[in-house]
């Protein structure tokens, strides 16, 4: 067995997959095997509309170096936001 | 020697009288054949497992392999069907169990059917098999690396997963277990546990460990694959088949 804690959120916003963009309104995040990615563990994120079904989803594996960098970033930008705007 | 196959997806019923979605690969030779239900890992019923299933009927078994998230999510690709059934807790066991006991049905009705059927997993389906073997009456069954066999998983584990341990004495054929020794789920220790446990009750099973090798080491699309101990789990794997399923 190959899973670990999984965060769960709710989420607003749209997500594009497959069959193109959808609203968003759950999001998880969790480390464990990735389905794709090169690495023994991934920092996987999906984000969801299990309403719509399983195939609503937008997914990422990311490495944990990656996914801190990730992070930082997403920090970054909402900090540089000028004041009011978010 | 006439060697061919043929693999489909087929609808079987399982747990509840539910049709659920399998893939059958079977020798199309007169058999008799041996039957070997296939249990995914988590990653779900996905393509390098179809391979394994078809790999069990170029060695002279029919395999079938029931999509344990036909429910989650019907006609999903297999990725968002696991990411489905994990962030739901995974498949219940009582559920697994019935599911696992149509596809020995189905293959014991089949008409090259010998009569005897085993199963086999991979990861959670590792320790699946070994629930399905006590559950069920079954020929053999083989666990790679299955997590909590014995043990208890940690605080928030998300997944609905009891040790099985108690259920030994309901053991109902030998088992062969295959394990890395890096693996942490299940650990060393947790295998010297399930070990000592059959022993105990005097429940017939060989187990393999390999140096060298953690989790997953059958996966050979994955980085976890190590070919050395892979190649010599399918060589057991042939071995205790061809004791306890052939023929």
């Amino acid at each position: 067995m190959c899973t670990y804690l999984t965060e769960k959120i709710t989420v607003s916003g749209s997500g594009k997959g497959a069959d193109g963009w959808f609203t968003l309104s759950d999001a998880t995040v969790y480390l464990d095997h990735p389905q794709h990615a090169p690495a023994e563990h991934t920092l996987n994120i999906d984000f969801l509309n299990p309403a719509r079904g399983p195939s609503a989803r937008v997914a990422v594996e990311l490495t944990a170096e990656s996914a801190r960098a990730l992070v930082l970033a997403i920090e970054s930008a909402l900090a540089s936001a000028p004041p009011g705007l978010v | 020697m006439y060697d061919a196959m043929m693999a489909e997806t087929i609808s079987i019923t399982g747990h509840g009288g539910d049709r659920i979605e399998a893939y059958l690969a079977r020798p199309l030779g007169p058999g008799p054949h041996g039957g070997v239900v296939v249990i995914h890992h988590m990653p779900g019923y996905d393509a390098p497992t179809k391979e394994i299933v078809r790999r069990f009927a170029a060695h002279g078994y029919a395999a079938l392999c029931p999509n344990l998230y036909s429910r989650e999510a019907p006609g999903a690709s297999p990725d968002d069907a696991a990411a489905t059934a994990r962030a739901r807790g995974g498949v219940p066991d009582e559920r697994l169990v019935g599911d696992v006991g149509g596809a020995v049905e189905y293959l014991r009705a089949m008409p090259a059917s010998n009569g005897k059927a085993a199963t086999i997993g991979y990861c959670s389906g590792g320790r699946q098999s070994f629930l399905a073997a006590c559950s069920l009456r079954l020929d053999a069954a083989v666990d790679c690396y299955g997590a909590f066999v014995v043990g208890t998983p940690p605080d928030g584990y998300p997944l609905q997963v009891r040790p099985l341990a108690h259920l030994i004495p309901e053991l109902s054929c030998p088992l062969l277990g295959l394990f890395g020794n890096e693996d942490k789920y299940p650990s060393p220790e947790q295998v010297d546990e399930l070990d000592k446990g059959l022993t105990a009750a005097g429940k017939p099973h060989e187990f393999h460990r390999y140096d060298g090798a953690g989790h997953a080491f059958f996966a050979v699309d994955r980085p976890s694959y190590r070919p050395e101990s892979a190649n010599d789990g399918w060589a057991r794997i042939w071995d205790f088949f061809g004791a306890h399923l052939a023929g």
